[in-house]
């Protein structure tokens, strides 16, 4: 099924989780938070949150700023 | 007695807070944050890059050694604001936050409106706000009763570099609000840095001058120096400002 993630669509395997899309992204879990349609999903639901078709998902971290 | 700046109830040693962008690299960021001596130090938010397994900003400022401060650097709404603020505390920071929120791609000039709306709301949801904001007293009071826990004005542009333009008006926020008043933003040079402290400022903020500087490393070091002294300065009370010369040597005693 397609998702899109940070802006681009993204094909993801039926029955992923945010759990699963972090790992195959290879992205640690404890630097970053996620948005699914706007809204925050917490770390200790990302097991939990089943994706669905269309999903728009944020994913971010901290970069160097002033 | 120690001299300590306090925010959000968090007790510090350095009044000088730094920024993370626009390094050439991350050694020599690095080097630099060591030499500023700073505890605080600023960081953006965004997307994460999927493309390639590139180095993460955390993987070289240790968030034991720093207090990260993320800021809502980029935004122009107070919904982009407070979303990211959220986010940040999502992904593992604390509550503390630079909140800025940009009306003019130009000058990068806050919209303070748009800034108090969000500092309310961000104040509400627990965080400990440290607001961008102008050299402007009325504004400054109106976050304070907002609830933030420090007031940052500007002392000219952000990455400008022209010093505080208006040593005035941040006299007069000195003495208008009672939480720390951070100079934020337009520090060019060490003297700058001290005139904020001088003038009786908590701390100051500061990423260009540092990272955009010959010498990023020797240049943070000279900005902890001037903020020491500034604060030295400050604290020792300058004499008054006089037209006309007073002799130092002793009158008495001449014989010629």
């Amino acid at each position: 099924m397609e998702i899109v993630v940070n802006g681009d669509p993204r094909g993801v395997a039926p029955g992923s989780t945010v759990a699963s899309l972090l790992r195959e992204l290879s992205l640690p879990a404890t630097r970053v938070a996620v948005e699914r349609n706007r809204e925050i999903v917490r770390k200790s639901e990302y097991d939990a949150v089943a994706l669905s078709t269309g999903d728009r998902i944020e994913i971010v971290t901290f970069v160097g700023g002033g | 007695m120690a001299d300590t700046l306090t925010l959000g109830g968090r007790t510090f040693r350095s009044r000088l807070l730094v920024g993370t962008g626009k390094y050439p690299d991350y050694p020599t960021m690095v080097r630099a944050l060591e030499a500023s001596g700073a505890e605080i130090v600023t960081v953006a938010v965004r997307r994460v890059n999927l493309d390639r397994a590139k180095e993460s900003l955390l993987d070289h400022v240790d968030p034991k050694r720093y207090t990260l401060l993320p800021n809502t650097a980029g935004c122009y709404t107070e919904e982009d604001a407070v979303r990211t603020c959220l986010l940040a505390r999502e992904a593992g920071m604390a509550d503390m936050v630079k909140l800025e929120v940009i009306g003019d791609e130009k000058t990068l000039f806050p919209d303070t409106p748009a800034l108090l709306s969000a500092a309310k709301r961000l104040v509400k949801e627990g965080f400990v706000v440290l607001p961008y904001t102008n050299d402007d007293p009325i504004m400054a009071k109106r976050l304070e009763d907002a609830g933030c826990a420090a007031v940052m004005p500007l002392a000219a542009p952000i990455g400008s570099g022209l010093g505080i333009r208006n040593p005035y008006n941040i006299r007069i926020i000195l003495e208008t609000v009672k939480v720390p008043v951070i100079v934020d933003a337009g520090v060019g040079s060490a003297s700058d840095a001290a005139v904020a402290l001088e003038l009786g400022c908590d701390g100051v903020l500061m990423n260009t001058a540092i990272a955009g500087a010959k010498n990023p490393v020797l240049m943070a070091e000279a900005m902890r120096d001037a903020v020491a002294a500034g604060r030295k300065s400050f604290l020792a009370g300058r004499i008054p400002r006089k037209l006309y010369a007073t002799a130092s040597s002793p009158l008495d005693g001449t014989f010629f």
